[in-house]
């Protein structure tokens, strides 16, 4: 679907890895922007990508959703351009392009003949600083994200339950609000709270392009500055600093009821450490942890204790996404069998996790994945699109290119200690929060 | 080995870039055709290879065995279990990927060159030799049955399964190929060998290699991995009319949003008329953000997220549909809304200046299309269930380029019928009840 947002943490663990490091080259401009070039020749195409260094994680208390709407709002008129002409001509080049929110980014895409990149980069440096809202546009846009939340948060009871589930995770960080904001509070947004967002983040010093395909280093360089490089750096541009967690003392539990719950679950999340620069190591262990115990359905340990050696799970999976500029989450979800309960189901999970802890990681199962990492490493110089995906959401969320070009080897050293060390922190049920989704409380609880 | 080779050079919107695919049609010396990409760029090769036929083929009361077949072919084969099967494919760090459609079975493989042949060895055995044991047919078939639980309760999935049954019957197009609980939990052992022995032939193979592989390699490839499938496919179910007249089906379902899935009878894929209604459809509801629809009921009207239209030829019938979620509140007004753009469409029909803004996207996005070994293989393998030549992607563009205001505006008058238009509506919606 059109303008989608993004949930940090659904990056796939598999193929987080970098094109050659000699095909990606940087430059920074002198009002403070940062350019990544990613060079594949094999087509004569090109991906043209702006990030922001904000998310929703960056906005104010009270205006939930309001990075979300403003990206929206970019593709209303310019001092240059009418409502919608952006995306009209891109059409009319024959390109695509869109746009997406997380929680530590935005940005804005097109897809393109190689030859139209000075067009590209021609209008999105005019929506970086000469946006025309109209009241209009606010009446209207509104009801089109509020529509976007009924679509994907009020019709999906596990979208609903998810949001729940963050709310208790985080005390007192801004991941723990939806990205799409709280549906009471973007009733209530109004046009300055869009602009006070664009005229302080949407600045060149806070913003990273990207351009990757079938171009030369030195001429991407040189359309940047005649385009980019003449917008003044914003000197307000404040340090990213978010409510910090304070120390979780406490286990969470919950149980989330919607009528339309088709299966029953049992998921827990734990605080995780994320990557950050220059120390990825403890991020790449919970990588191979979130594969060890539910990365494959077949040969994960939570796989085979609760499905093929015992008939407890219709599913389970582990999830981790390490890209994130604050602390991340561990997930751990089981949907119980037929005629398993949800205590069953989560008893068994904790035995698993038990036993693993005992019985550490099988060597076999640890090489097949570092050749699977080392595998996706090459898989991935096939997509130069998502190798751009990634030094974005990167380079958004604290790491360098440096970091970035790092992460295969360091995912390639990780060892079977590295690992059952990393479980034993992340796996501190005071920093957890355990859900159950059921349709009907008087149904589980007996 | 017979061997053609088809220079096909895709010209960007641009004047300047041009991209070059070279299309090598062959033939095994076991008989089995295949297009192919060589690109050393990148040290591995993708495969897709279609079968047609697909979940259309399940025997009378045994909807579902096709869906349910697929499902276990990466469950177990030759002497390994599910497990052993998916740990030696985890440790070649391969792709295998078994999917049905109503129309086609799909096979894709992608594998690394330095351990390709194990990997094929190994993707062979799951197609030729499964073994469909009982722990894992009852595993899988518990995870299907768990799908059809969630589609229940799923307001799309409910929208297209009342709209697909009023439209098409007892015809496989009128019921979701999972089958029904009932018809899933029948399901026998001998019914998976009837499955398998009914969708695995060689009669209607298609295939696409892009990568790092030469002709002759591959010609081997194709006989070792296909060779021994059988002949003797089951004849293809019958061409079936859309029979589901013009109006309004409610579903009531509690949530606050309702979906709606709407649309009538089509165009075939091979009719004179397609490249028309395709440049049509991409102005009503199918230009995602600079369609018709896009503007009057998101951008003008905030009514919904997203809406789209498409044409939908599948190999037996025909039609024109859209979906659209809105508000329980709002949907009526959106359904007007696409009333009277259809028709003003189908009377009015575009402007110039609308059909050029699509031709301009549809020739300069063509070639965007081929941007990786895998999405190059699925284009090579559709373009042969078509039956198109290879040299189609040279003249596509030329054939778009070719629609006339007076050709499109003629087929909108012909393809698009507002009364015609039926939609189904799953949700709470207000002032919206089922047409007589």
């Amino acid at each position: 679907m059109l303008r989608q947002l993004m949930a940090a943490g659904a990056m796939s663990t598999l193929g987080l890895t970098s094109a050659a490091a000699d095909d990606v080259t940087t430059f920074t401009l002198d009002n403070g922007m940062e350019i990544v070039v990613i060079e594949d020749h094999r087509a004569p195409v090109v991906t043209h990508m702006v990030w922001y260094r904000v998310g929703s994680a960056d906005e104010p208390v009270g205006v939930s959703g309001v990075a979300h709407f403003l990206e929206h709002l970019l593709f209303k008129a310019t001092d240059d351009l009418e409502s919608g002409e952006f995306s009209a001509t891109v059409a009319a080049n024959g390109g695509s392009d869109n746009a997406f929110t997380s929680y530590d980014y935005t940005g804005y895409f097109q897809r393109i003949a190689a030859d139209r990149l000075e067009l590209m980069m021609t209008m999105e440096a005019d929506r970086m600083n000469d946006l025309i809202l109209t009241p209009e546009d606010i009446e209207t846009e509104r009801q089109v994200i509020i529509e976007e939340r009924n679509q994907r948060t009020e019709s999906s009871a596990n979208a609903l339950a998810r949001e729940q589930i963050r709310a208790a995770q985080y005390l007192n960080h801004r991941y723990g609000v939806p990205i799409i904001g709280w549906m009471h509070e973007m009733e209530q947004l109004q046009m300055q709270d869009t602009l006070d967002f664009y005229e302080l983040y949407y600045s060149p010093n806070n913003a990273i392009l990207i351009v990757a395909g079938d171009v030369e280093p030195e001429e991407v360089l040189a359309l940047a500055e005649t385009h980019y490089g003449v917008i003044p750096a914003e000197d307000n541009l404040p340090d990213r600093v978010r409510p910090e967690e304070p120390p979780q003392r406490a286990e969470r539990r919950l149980i989330y009821e919607d009528p339309r719950v088709a299966q029953l679950y049992v998921t827990r999340s734990y605080l995780a450490q994320e990557r950050d620069a220059g120390a990825q190591e403890e991020a790449a262990a919970l990588v191979y942890l979130a594969e060890v115990l539910g990365g494959s359905s077949f040969t994960s340990v939570l796989g085979e204790k609760l499905t093929f050696e015992n008939d407890i799970a219709l599913f389970s999976g582990a999830g981790y996404g390490g890209v994130s500029l604050d602390a991340t989450t561990f997930n751990l979800t089981v949907v119980p069998a037929e005629g398993v309960s949800l205590q069953e189901a989560e008893d068994a999970m904790d035995v698993a996790l038990a036993e693993f802890m005992q019985e550490g990681v099988d060597p076999e199962q640890l090489e097949r994945l570092r050749a699977q990492f080392r595998a996706a490493e090459i898989y991935a110089r096939d997509n130069v699109a998502g190798i751009a995906r990634r030094y974005g959401t990167a380079l958004t969320s604290g790491l360098t290119v440096e970091d970035v070009q790092a992460w295969p080897d360091i995912l390639q050293n990780v060892t079977a200690e590295d690992i059952m060390s990393a479980a034993e922190r992340v796996f501190d049920r005071n920093q957890s929060v355990t859900a159950w989704v059921v349709r009907d409380k008087e149904e589980v609880i007996q | 080995m017979m061997r053609y080779v088809v220079a096909a050079v895709l010209a960007l919107a641009s004047t300047a870039a041009q991209a070059e695919i070279e299309i090598q049609e062959i033939t095994s010396p076991g008989g089995i055709n295949a297009w192919l990409v060589e690109e050393d760029a990148i040290p591995f090769v993708s495969l897709e290879i279609r079968i047609v036929g697909g979940s259309s083929l399940d025997r009378p009361g045994k909807r579902g065995a096709i869906n349910l077949m697929t499902g276990l072919l990466e469950e177990g084969s030759g002497d390994m279990d599910a497990r052993a099967f998916q740990t030696a494919r985890e440790g070649l760090a391969a792709s295998f990927g078994y999917d049905v459609r109503d129309d086609s079975f799909v096979l894709s493989f992608q594998a690394l060159n330095e351990n390709r042949d194990e990997a094929l060895a190994l993707f062979r055995q799951s197609i030729i030799d499964p073994t469909f044991d009982d722990v894992a047919v009852e595993r899988v078939r518990s995870q299907v049955i768990a799908g059809i639980q969630r589609d229940a309760q799923t307001p799309n999935s409910i929208a297209g399964d009342a709209f697909f049954a009023a439209a098409f019957g007892d015809h496989p197009y009128g019921s979701d190929q999972s089958g029904t609980l009932e018809s899933v939990e029948a399901l026998t052992r001998e019914d998976l060998l009837n499955a398998h022995a009914d969708v695995l032939t060689r009669d209607r193979i298609f295939v696409g290699a892009v990568g790092d592989i030469s002709a002759d390699e591959l010609a081997e490839v194709l006989d070792t991995l296909l060779g021994d499938l059988p002949t003797g496919a089951p004849d293809l179910p019958a061409d079936v009319d859309f029979g589901l007249d013009g109006g309004i089906t409610v579903v009531e379902y509690p949530t606050p949003q309702s979906v709606a899935l709407f649309g009538h009878a089509g165009i075939e894929r091979d009719d004179e008329d397609f490249f028309e209604a395709y440049v049509l459809n991409y102005i009503l509801g199918g230009g995602g953000f600079e369609s018709r629809l896009m503007y009057e009921v998101r951008e003008r009207r905030g009514l919904t997220y997203g809406i789209g239209t498409y044409l939908v030829p599948k190999d037996h019938a025909e039609m024109v549909l859209g979906s659209v979620a809105s508000d329980n509140n709002a949907i009526a007004q959106a359904i007007d809304v696409i009333r009277s753009e259809w028709a003003r469409m189908a009377e009015e029909g575009v402007t110039p200046e609308e059909l050029e803004a699509a031709k301009t996207y549809l020739t300069g996005e063509y070639p965007l299309r081929f941007d990786g070994n895998g999405e190059i293989a699925a284009i090579l393998v559709g373009m042969q269930v078509q039956g198109l030549p290879a040299d189609y992607v040279i003249n596509r563009n030329d054939y778009v380029d070719a629609v006339t205001l007076e050709d499109v505006n003629r087929v909108a008058g012909e393809l698009l019928d507002a009364d015609a238009l039926h939609f189904v509506v799953v949700g709470q919606p207000d002032g919206l009840q089922t047409s007589e």
